[in-house]
């Protein structure tokens, strides 16, 4: 294995430091990880999942099964990248993986000797006893043996973005299809995104030299699309997925020059690229063979050696056995010959082309047809090959094998919305099926091999995909272009490229796929060649018997066999195994290929970092919170803030008291005894306008509101159309057209919704509309028995006497120029007082008040004493409106009174409402002295059982300092609800049980004198 | 049945495999069966064990449009757990997951059942009490559960983010230790091979195209390999329920959505637990394999297909990093969705139905998997009585008329935010 | 993504739009006290596989409730029109 001296598109002159296990190595620029290996001698690169075997590197791009390293330490630490797809950069660390203590040495390789008992599925069929605990026993170790590489367990420290990306024309791949077809689509006149996954684009021409023909016309192609300004090219970006609305999911990869991103840089982008049309040109991947130990270290891809050679100027081997079934491996085998290596192919047809073979003997590579190959001899690495021909056996010595069977085209994002691919059997491989619209596909992916022809369709589909969003761009004929000629196109290519003739494919596929089945070990009884472990998917261990085992045992689906063999379920989605195991269950079941099918290709195409998805989403940029207009208030008087529904709110005030317990019953007794203030700007505010805003509101509230006068306001409850009780709030009528409605916190958004529903889909007749004004009003409550006094004192211009703001009444006025409302009622219980002004002097009026109200002893209070205070006053809220229980549970019928023609009257009287059993809103109070009421207690008779559901729970409790007492509301069975009747509210999770009295839910003031007068 | 055991995959280590007999057989539709249940995922499969096991009822067909455990039961994130508030969810679960327990030694097929416990983590005060009533629930029904405070939630998940920029701080946890995962596919797995072993037809790529009527009975079904007659028809075809319910004449309160599930590439072991966001749609566990599995909320809106949406990925992918700051490098693997079968109230329709001979088992929203022994137990109850199990009374189909219903979210009869 | 086209806004991905389920359902009228009809618009559901009416609000943008007609085995969207209109 050594680096040439020529050859490659690696920069010589600037050579890149990098560590692979603790060891330093140096590549140059323009290597990949792999090829940075190879070049310095490393030939294990990783071991196996479930026998430890050593493996090698095995290809050169996404679909490596063996070469999975760690990248980076710390919260960098990035386990299972395969090498093949990692862009060299200074100060890289690479760590191998799934071995202990060494990638040399690995203990665990003894599960080889245990393979015989390890078949697929064996631990279905045994861990199961002695007792039914004793799978937790096993399971740790299997855990433990499971698993690739380890995760890092610091946050990550880098930073991901979200690119949103738009597009006429979306081209993904810049192989040579993908090139004709952007530069086709481009010079119609499309905006073209052309995505390519590797750091340079080229695709298959890459594995060409580059100064041959194809290098030329690929430069040249590079020059041309790079001199459009509606063409961008982004390299390093994997197309992971394709979704509705023909969105593609891109991961873009920075970061080329460094191992890490700079401060400020993100180290990868996901992009949304919404495109008119989409054209595939996905090209292929290169098949594997089966035979005995075909996973050694130095059996590798036909292609990948090529490419190791041509692009990054690598010959991984210097005795090379090249096994084939098909073309496209002689045009390896002649570079590698050409590179100084000695070069034999097993080539297993009959009777390979005459022109083949005279090129083969030009170049000095030795043909062997008829000629399979058995098995790989050798440990560590490969030695020697045992080939098996018509006269017997012969084995070659060699250090690198490089096989090929076939090409699969890579259909996965044609069909990842839900496109099933289709089998040609002439090239005996599945191709993307009938794309959606404004899809197209040209290129390898088609099952088109010959260059000439890839780059032809490439230039059709181009245009076909700037004719589609042309289309409908507008409707208006357009003159229709013959595709632009580029110097590009068939023949350019001349046929003295022996892996590129115009009369032979790219890659014919293997000639009858179960051949390769025969020449593996003990399949179904058939010809054994050599003993040995054949791997189909080289990740996950899974051999050509295990296929056999699942068909024996009727694991005969190919769901069924990919999901008992966990075939395909590696990090490689098995890209280079799929084809043959489902060939394979074919070949057992006696079927045609389609008739097997083919397993869903599922997003990703390549893995896509968590980290990547989230963006920027993440912190405090994850679902931000909201901050009232009084927030920096609270947080600058030491109040300690709680979110609920992502709004900031105070819980308590510090200055209360030392905890929260402490605090909201100071903060309570305050609000009772002199007054307290409170931000209420959270509520969700709708203004109702209109001629028929009292109808409307009729018909949404179960209580009515066409009678209440200009001036006034009133409680309101709606109903879902499902009768459960959907939410409450104060609605104002401010003019005979206009009410002011506010709806809970919580239910602020889906209230709104849901008005507008009614207005745009059931009653389009009623004039009314309806507008969010949340966000345009700063709320505040002031409450308790200084509440008027502190008013008047904020707002000496107002008159705020019981004759002119009565309870439930509305004084409205300006402040700071913006207009005021005030609106008295008592959510506690209190004289109370919310006051409504504009959100940009919010502060400035709350601070007002808090001047003024000084003198009186106002104090702010937080969420904890407001659902304290509501407690004592029995005033329902979210943890009894909780989408389960009706007006009558909550004790509201009577709001509805004889009313009809409300949302969810008809469906609010179903049977089970009334059932007596059915829990019931109550109070409750603690009569046992040193004992406490929980909510989320359970509510038994003393009598009774302490199991099952029992009568009711409570839902809310608070101290009562007004009472000295510890009180509750709960919903209870009806039939259990007489007030008088003692209960016992069982806490398990503390083991406690406390006797609570059945009582009134309005603790006090239960005639509101408090906030009358 | 041929025994699954050490001795077996010992002696067949020693013969090359070549001993194992067919887990299930591939049998020719018969002309009639007392029992045929539509449908060969874990409900249906369930079905027919118990159907022969409990009820010694033996002449039973399971068909199956596609392969067995093709749907949800093989696309599901694997929990399983007894966690639930409401008086009819409660039991049934808990009765569900005793089954679990028993499970591979019960089919004689190891499903892998693994109970490392399940922890809910709690984002405000409000939160904890939620929790806390919810276990006292369950305590009070004889089901393990624990509230945890910060430091012990610390302690059993040290990777979750506890930093003061935590967006959503963690309070504390809602644990239930006998909950854990099981691998699903050996579930469908399982229940086929030991339903098969008491003589039940597993017939896979069947389609059921009708249903054969004798007046207003239903007397068995068409199908792409023809007619079979039934003494009973059980549907059990979750996520499809209204295209066949329809076919039967039934009118449904079923929408189907659908529901995404992710996993990670394998590393070694970090999650050891089930985990679960309070404060967004997301749960992960890690599977033995060592991928991390994760699911989240609905896509939100009606779709058959099988195949979720980017935005509910990032979605997912957001509030993972928000709860577990470490996983972000790591990397998704697989995406893919599963079509649910949504009602009103999140909770299953299990029950004979209004057209005679005709049995339903559907509705099962999200929580079908942890529900398959329980629903196989007690609709094979219902089929071989005629009569709905008392552990599932509450699951009627006319519960909607009613206002029986049991909604465990109260979210209210939007199927789609259920 | 799904893109809707609103007919008010333009094209926009789906995330900025509300669901609210099955369109096909007729709403009884506010007074309409019968209950067969309020059980059947709000419980019972063609759930069809294929072409759907839903109901999508543009809660993002400029909040009209649209009708959307939407294939839900494919998620091809067939049309959108705001839903006074369409129900006019």
């Amino acid at each position: 294995m050594k680096r040439l001296n020529k050859l490659g598109r690696i920069d010589r002159s600037q050579p890149v430091a990098f560590t692979f296990d603790g060891k330093a190595m140096t590549g140059f620029r323009g290597d990949s990880l792999a090829s940075a290996m190879l070049a310095n001698g490393v030939k294990i690169a990783g071991r196996s999942f479930k026998y430890h075997r050593p493996r090698g590197i095995y290809s050169a791009g996404p679909e490596e099964p063996n070469a999975l390293v760690t990248l980076g330490t710390g919260g960098r630490r990035e386990p299972n990248l395969p090498a093949t797809t990692v862009e060299l950069a200074d100060g890289l660390v690479a760590e191998s993986q799934n071995r202990w203590p060494s990638l040399k040495f690995d203990l665990q390789s003894i599960n080889s000797w245990f393979s015989p008992f390890l078949a697929a599925g064996f631990y279905y069929k045994t861990f199961m006893g002695p007792t039914r605990r004793s799978w937790m026993f096993y399971e740790h170790f299997i855990r433990k043996a499971a698993g690739l590489g380890r995760a890092g367990e610091q946050p990550d420290p880098d930073r991901y973005e979200v690119r949103h990306l738009f597009a006429d024309v979306a081209v993904v791949g810049a192989g040579p299809a993908g090139l004709a077809a952007a530069l086709a689509a481009a010079e119609a006149g499309a905006n073209v995104v052309l995505v390519e996954q590797d750091f340079m684009a080229g695709g298959y021409l890459l594995s060409e030299t580059q100064d041959g023909e194809a290098g030329a016309w690929l430069a040249g192609m590079l020059v041309r699309l790079a001199g459009m300004a509606n063409v961008s090219l982004m390299t390093r970006t994997s197309a992971f997925g394709t979704y509705d609305g023909n969105v593609l999911g891109l991961l873009e990869r920075h970061g080329s020059r460094s191992a890490d991103p700079k401060q400020g840089e993100a180290r990868q982008t996901l992009g949304l690229l919404r495109a008119k049309s989409i054209v595939y040109c996905t090209g292929s991947i290169e098949r594997p063979l089966t035979f005995a130990n075909n996973d050694r270290p130095g059996v590798m891809l036909a292609s990948a050696a090529r490419i190791y050679l041509n692009r990054y100027g690598v010959l991984v081997g210097k005795r090379v056995l090249v096994a084939a079934d098909n073309d496209s491996a002689y045009s390896a085998a002649f570079d590698l010959a050409a590179a100084g290596a000695q070069v034999t192919i097993a080539d297993s047809r009959t009777q390979p082309a005459p022109q083949l073979l005279e090129q083969a003997r030009r170049a000095g590579v030795a043909v062997r047809t008829k000629s399979t190959i058995a098995k790989a001899i050798g440990g560590q690495s490969v030695r020697a090959v045992l080939l098996v021909e018509p006269s017997g056996r012969v084995t070659l010595e060699s250090d690198l094998v490089a096989v090929s069977g076939g090409w699969s085209p890579t259909v996965h994002l044609t069909s990842h919305l839900g496109s099933k691919p289709v089998y040609r059997q002439d090239i005996r491989a599945f191709v993307p099926g009938k794309v959606g619209a404004g899809q197209f596909v040209a290129g390898a992916v088609t099952g088109s091999f010959i260059l000439g022809t890839v780059i032809d369709e490439g230039h059709r589909a181009g245009n076909e995909a700037f004719m589609f969003c042309d289309a409908t761009r507008s409707s208006r004929a357009r003159v229709q272009r013959d595709p632009p000629k580029t110097d590009a196109g068939p023949g350019v290519v001349g046929d003295e490229n022996p892996g590129l003739r115009e009369e032979s494919p790219l890659s014919p596929p293997p000639e009858d796929a179960r051949l390769s089945m025969q020449v593996s070990d003990g399949v179904g009884g058939k010809m054994t060649l050599a003993k040995g472990k054949a791997f189909v998917d080289l990740q996950m261990d899974v051999t050509v018997s295990d296929i056999a085992l699942a068909h024996q045992e009727g694991y005969r689906s190919v769901e069924h066999l990919k999901r008992y063999t966990t075939l395909g379920m590696g990090t490689d989605q098995g890209k280079t195994s799929n084809f043959y195991a489902l060939s394979a269950m074919a070949g057992l079941r006696g079927m045609a290929i389609p008739d097997v099918g083919t397993t869903t290709f599922r997003p990703p195409f390549t893995p896509v970092a968590v980290g990547a998805l989230a963006g920027l989403s993440h912190g405090q940029h994850y679902k931000p919170f909201r901050r009232t207009p009084i927030h920096d208030w609270h947080v600058s008087n030491d109040a300690e803030m709680l979110e609920t529904g992502l709004w900031m709110r105070p819980w308590f005030y510090h200055a209360s008291g030392h905890d929260v317990n402490e605090a909201y019953v100071a903060e309570m007794r305050n609000a009772r005894e002199a007054a307290g203030l409170m931000d209420i700007s959270t509520l969700g505010k709708i203004a109702v306008q209109g001629p028929d805003a009292a109808e409307f509101l009729d018909r949404v509230y179960v209580n009515g509101f066409a009678k209440l006068p200009v001036g006034r306001a009133r409680y309101g409850v709606m109903l879902r159309d499902d009768g459960i009780v959907f939410d409450d709030g104060t609605t104002t009528r401010v003019g005979d057209q206009h009410f002011f409605m506010t709806t809970s916190t919580a239910r602020a958004a889906d209230v709104m919704s849901r008005l507008e529903f009614l207005l745009d889909t059931a009653w389009p007749d009623l004039r009314v509309s309806v507008s969010s004004v949340s966000d345009e009003w700063a709320a505040m409550s002031v409450a308790g028995p200084k509440s008027r006094d502190i008013l008047a004192a904020a707002f000496p211009d107002l008159d705020v006497s019981n004759d002119a703001l009565p309870h439930m009444g509305l004084l409205e006025g300006r402040y700071r120029d913006k207009p005021l409302r005030i609106i008295r009622l008592s959510f506690s219980g209190e004289r109370a007082y919310e006051i409504y002004t504009g959100a940009s002097v919010g502060k400035e009026a709350w601070c007002r008040l808090m001047e003024a109200g000084t003198p009186f002893g106002l104090k702010p209070y937080g969420l904890e004493a407001l659902g304290a205070l509501r407690v004592e006053k029995g005033h329902v809220a979210g943890p009894e409106i909780d989408g389960r229980t009706t007006l009558d549970d909550l004790g509201l019928r009577r709001m509805a009174g004889k009313r009809s023609g409300f949302v969810g009257e008809v469906l609010g009287r179903r049977e089970a409402f009334s059932d007596p059993e059915r829990p019931r809103l109550v109070g409750l109070r603690c009569v046992e002295d040193g004992k406490r009421l929980r909510g989320g207690a359970i509510l038994f008779r003393p009598s009774e059982p302490v199991q099952g559901h029992g009568l009711g729970r409570i839902t809310s409790t608070t101290y009562s300092p007004t009472l000295d007492a510890w009180v509750g509301l709960g919903l209870l069975a009806s039939s259990a609800a007489q007030e008088g009747a003692e209960l016992i509210a069982h806490y398990p999770l503390k083991g406690e049980a406390v006797r609570a009295r059945v009582v009134s839910p309005t603790f006090l003031d239960p005639k509101g004198e408090w906030f009358h007068g | 049945m041929h025994g699954y055991s050490v001795f077996s995959i010992l002696r067949n280590g020693l013969s090359g495999q070549k001993h194992w007999p067919l887990a299930w057989r591939a049998p020719s539709p018969k002309s009639n069966y007392d029992v045929v249940i539509v449908g060969g995922g874990g409900h249906g499969l369930a079905t027919a064990f118990y159907l022969a096991e409990n009820h010694g009822i033996r002449n039973i067909a399971v068909i199956e449009k596609g392969y067995i455990g093709g749907g949800n039961v093989g696309r599901n994130t694997t929990i399983i757990r007894s966690n639930y508030l409401l008086d009819g969810h409660t039991q049934f679960f808990e009765f569900s997951l005793k089954l679990w327990e028993d499970l591979s030694r019960t089919l004689n097929y190891n499903v892998m059942f693994s109970q490392r416990g399940q922890l809910v983590a709690a984002h405000s005060p409000d939160q904890v009490d939620a929790f806390s009533h919810r276990a006292n629930v369950m305590r009070l029904n004889g089901i393990d559960a624990e509230v945890l405070d910060r430091d012990e939630v610390r302690r059993m998940v040290p990777y979750f983010d506890y930093s003061e920029t935590a967006r959503f701080p963690i309070y504390g946890a809602h644990w239930q230790s006998r909950a854990g995962t099981a691998r699903h596919d050996a579930v469908a797995w399982g229940y086929a091979r030991a339903a098969d072993a008491h003589g039940v037809d597993i017939i896979q790529n069947c389609e059921v195209t009708g249903f054969i009527r004798q007046g207003e009975r239903i007397v068995g079904v068409e199908t792409t390999r023809g007619q079979i007659g039934a003494g009973r028809v059980g549907l059990a075809v979750a996520g499809h329920t209204s295209m066949l319910g329809r076919k039967a004449g039934l009118e449904l309160p079923i929408e189907s959505h659908i529901l995404q599930a992710f996993v990670t590439e394998p590393i070694k072991p970090i999650v050891h637990q089930v985990v679960a966001y309070g404060a967004g749609h997301c749960y992960v566990s890690q599977s033995d394999k060592g991928g991390l599995v994760f699911g989240g909320g609905l896509d939100g809106y009606n779709s058959y297909a099988q195949r979720g949406n980017l935005g509910t990925v990032r979605d997912v992918a957001e509030a993972a990093v928000a709860l577990m700051p470490c996983i972000s490098r790591l990397r998704i693997l697989r995406h893919w969705g599963g079509v649910q079968d949504m009602t009103p109230d999140a909770a299953p329709i299990i029950c004979p139905t209004p057209i005679d001979g005709l049995y339903l088992n559907g509705g099962w929203c999200y929580g079908g998997f942890k529900a398959t022994p329980a629903s196989g137990w007690c609709f094979a109850h219902t089929l071989a009585t005629g009569s709905p199990h008392p552990l599932i009374a509450g699951y009627g189909l006319d519960r909607f008329r009613t206002g029986r219903t049991i909604d465990e979210f109260g979210a209210g009869p939007f199927a789609w935010l259920q | 993504m799904l893109q809707i086209k609103c007919p008010c806004c333009g094209p926009r991905d789906h995330d900025e739009f509300l669901y609210a389920g099955d369109a096909s359902v007729s709403r009884p009228a506010h007074n309409d006290a019968d209950f067969e009809r309020w059980y059947r618009y709000v419980f019972v559901r063609e759930n069809p596989a294929g072409a759907h009416r839903e109901y999508w609000q543009h809660v993002m943008g400029c909040r009209q409730w649209l009708i959307v007609e939407r294939n839900t085995v494919n998620h091809t969207i067939l049309s959108v029109n705001f839903s006074r209109e369409a129900l006019a």
